[in-house]
């Protein structure tokens, strides 16, 4: 077994004997809607209106909170040491990290999201296009994510550093992705933003595994 | 030529070099630039003719769209300098890069207060979610994020490495950040009154603008060398060139 599956399965194991890694996201996600409509205004019409926007911002601070433990653990007990020694390629490592990552973040919170945008009035049309956009979404939120979260690896309090790093850079998915689901609600195609979405995902696939791979060794001169 | 311009990079990658030629270049860059801001903003303010819509409270478009230009300039040259830096390993470029952040994020600062008192005449409010503020604005982000980063880790080294590869990954994500800013304007956004578009300008109008434009980029160089040099001081602080500097002032 190479190492890159090894470390995948250690990573999937390890997330299934914690379920903490993948509940708190979750539970950030439910506990970001319910403020809404209580700060906000809870009229149906109204959180049908806003529903999509605030689904994924809810989806996307959720992501950027588990980021932060992504590098940390490996960083600090001398893994990543090893891998380097290794000499297995760190972008193919960088690229099973994410896969994991989105496995334990990104993959719940599509299959949740439906769900809780019921409480939140999405408009029936809605649905699919909020499960597809976060399923290409959320993906692209792990692999940039990825990039922030091995520069800051070493860094003590690296959380906020990390959100500061990495929130303009999610921008350009945010905005895509809250309106593929707004479009659909509204009965308007939706495929373009869709599209978008899977091409910024071709793109980071192929390149963010470089940064990664470069900010991770950054951590070794420590 | 090519001789020449590999000699020139290889004297950049030295410290001391490059500290007492720049004493020698910094006033060809001050006093022109001293001199191109001058005489656009008097020629700008006073004597150019005022916009047949937009009256006097155009004239901020003098201050406004140099600052916007440099400030996006600014990131591409940071990115570029980082580049270097991780590529060559050349100490120079990540003193470069440290020192164009803070002006970068100046101008970009500088853009979006101008751009907001220009919106208050034109559009009736302070800000608007317009397209061309609303990418600024992001790209204020980028640069507070590059400048968290290079003073967050324990060595210098490391630090200039993480806000190199940072400036590179945003360098990548500018246009996508643009052009995805732009595609959300053009839906959410009932059609704003535009901006006098720069190419369309009179001639007495555009003049002084690119004296202006002129005039910002010699005071960016001028800004760059002064603080490159604070770097190089600071960071060749224990070498003997600089004790012997500072024997010297005394």
């Amino acid at each position: 077994m190479s190492l890159v599956t090894a470390t995948i399965k250690r990573d999937l194991i390890i997330a299934a004997r914690n379920p903490g890694e993948w509940l708190n996201p979750l539970m950030f996600f439910l506990m970001v809607l319910a403020l809404f409509p209580l700060a906000v205004d809870p009229d149906p019409k109204f959180l049908s209106k806003i529903a999509a926007g605030v689904v994924w911002v809810a989806a996307l601070l959720a992501t950027l909170l588990s980021l932060d433990a992504l590098f940390k653990a490996d960083v600090e007990d001398g893994t990543l040491e090893q891998w380097l020694a290794s000499g297995e390629s760190l972008y193919a490592m960088a690229l099973g990290k994410v896969f994991v990552h989105w496995c334990i973040s990104g993959l719940p919170l599509t299959l949740v999201a439906p769900l809780l945008a019921l409480m939140m009035n999405l408009p029936d049309d809605a649905y699919a296009a909020l499960f597809f956009s976060l399923l290409l979404g959320t993906p692209i939120l792990s692999l940039l994510g990825a990039v922030g979260a091995a520069l800051t690896a070493g860094v003590r309090s690296g959380g906020l550093l990390l959100s500061l790093v990495i929130l303009p850079l999610y921008i350009p998915i945010l905005i895509f992705g809250a309106s593929a689901v707004y479009h659909a609600g509204i009965g308007m195609e939706y495929a373009g933003q869709l599209g978008f979405l899977a091409s910024f995902l071709c793109i980071s696939m192929t390149l963010t595994p470089f940064a990664v791979a470069g900010a991770l060794k950054l951590n070794l001169s420590r | 030529m090519w001789e020449a311009l590999k000699r020139l990079y290889h004297r950049m990658g030295s410290p001391k070099w490059f500290y007492e030629i720049s004493a020698r270049w910094l006033p060809w860059f001050a006093i022109p630039a001293a001199l191109c801001l001058i005489v656009g903003t008097v020629w700008g303010l006073a004597f150019a003719p005022a916009d047949y819509q937009q009256g006097n409270s155009f004239r901020i478009i003098y201050i406004h769209v140099p600052a916007a230009i440099l400030a996006q300039g600014a990131y591409a040259m940071m990115a570029i300098a980082g580049g270097i830096f991780l590529i060559w390993r050349m100490k120079m470029a990540a003193w470069v890069a440290a020192a164009i952040a803070p002006i970068g994020a100046s101008f970009c600062f500088l853009a979006l207060i101008t751009g907001a008192i220009w919106g208050k005449p034109t559009w009736g409010t302070w800000w608007v979610w317009d397209a061309r503020l609303t990418s600024m604005l992001l790209l204020l982000f980028l640069y507070f994020g590059v400048m968290a980063l290079q003073k967050a880790m324990e060595t210098d080294d490391t630090s200039a490495k993480a806000g190199a590869i940072l400036s590179l990954v945003g360098l990548v994500n500018i246009p996508i950040i643009k052009y995805s800013v732009e595609w959300w304007n053009t839906l959410h956004q009932p059609a704003t009154l535009k901006l006098t578009e720069e190419s369309t300008m009179a001639m007495e109008m555009l003049i002084p603008l690119l004296i202006m434009i002129v005039g910002f980029y010699l005071l960016f160089a001028t800004l760059i060398f002064m603080r490159t040099r604070n770097e190089v001081l600071w960071h060749e602080r224990k070498k003997s060139w600089v004790k012997k500097l500072i024997e010297a002032e005394k």
